[in-house]
């Protein structure tokens, strides 16, 4: 294992005004340090989707990324409800937000096929009542 | 087309960043749905909108969009305007609803998603 970088996050699920904002601030610091856009890019939209699901689905969570040289891991990690059916949940158009989510411009069933298109591979650990535990992995060419 | 030009096309106010309107953009899209910009959108560079909420703006940031327009003369919020200057981010507010404003666009040549 080599060197690396770790940004931490508390993402506090009462507040759907502030989503979001962990990832803004990772996308501050990974053009800091010169990254590919593209790179970037993937990053913040894998990231921000789980920040948002976090919010929405699991009243918030904590979120770190480790930046090693070859590759950047975002690890967010909820004591949400947890996912009864993670193949059914990673079906594009799957979703049980509500009315409200909906009119916030989210709740198409959309995000969690996202992260696993714009990442190199993803794990969800999620036990139903405990939490879930998402982490995503972006190699570094 | 710059961004200026919009600003003239859709009648708009610049609500902040008036300092990047001579910048460049190809291409555009339409939604109030956040989940499709987030899944569909490819280097489109406008945002064409009648949500209004914060995360209109982290969307667009995440995207790398320079630019969201309001729809219907919605008006962001102070909190909003301030996360899109702080990004440069440039917001406007035009009274045309989506379906002109769109129209109006891409009739002017700014195109809108190139498929994968
Ligand atoms: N962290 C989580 N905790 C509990 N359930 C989750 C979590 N993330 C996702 N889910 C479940 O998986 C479903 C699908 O998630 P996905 O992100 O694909 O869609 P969405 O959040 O409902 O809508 P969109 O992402 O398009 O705004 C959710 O509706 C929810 O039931
Ligand atoms: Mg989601």
């Amino acid at each position: 294992m080599s060197e690396f970088l770790n940004f931490h996050y508390d993402v506090d699920g009462d507040n759907f005004v502030s989503a979001g904002q962990a990832s803004v601030q990772v996308k501050k610091n990974l053009r800091q340090l010169g990254l590919p856009t593209e790179v970037i890019r993937r990053v913040s939209i894998a990231m921000y989707e789980g920040e948002i699901n976090m919010v929405i689905h699991a009243n918030g969570g904590t979120a770190d990324v480790d930046v090693y040289e070859d590759r950047i891991v975002i690890r967010l990690a909820d004591k949400g409800p947890g996912i009864k059916d993670v193949a059914l949940a990673m079906q594009e158009g799957f979703s049980t937000a509500n009315e409200n989510v909906r009119s916030l411009g989210f709740g198409a069933g959309m995000g969690l096929p996202n992260m696993k298109r714009y990442t190199d591979d993803m794990q969800i650990d999620t036990v139903v009542d405990v939490g879930t535990t998402i982490t995503m992995t972006i190699r570094l060419a | 087309m710059k961004i200026s030009t919009i600003v003239e096309l859709l009648d708009a106010d610049v609500l902040t960043g008036v300092d990047h309107l001579e910048t460049d953009v190809h291409s555009a899209c339409g939604s109030d749905m956040m989940s499709d910009v987030l899944a569909y959108v490819k280097d489109q560079a406008v945002l064409l909108t009648g949500l209004v909420n914060s995360q209109v703006i982290r969307t667009a940031e995440m995207m790398d969009m320079v630019c969201v327009v309001f729809v219907r003369a919605k008006r962001p919020t102070l909190e909003m305007i301030d996360i899109a200057q702080e990004s440069g981010i440039v917001l406007l507010s035009s009274e045309k609803r989506m379906y002109d404003a769109c129209g109006t666009l891409y009739a002017n040549g700014l195109n809108g998603a190139r498929h994968e």
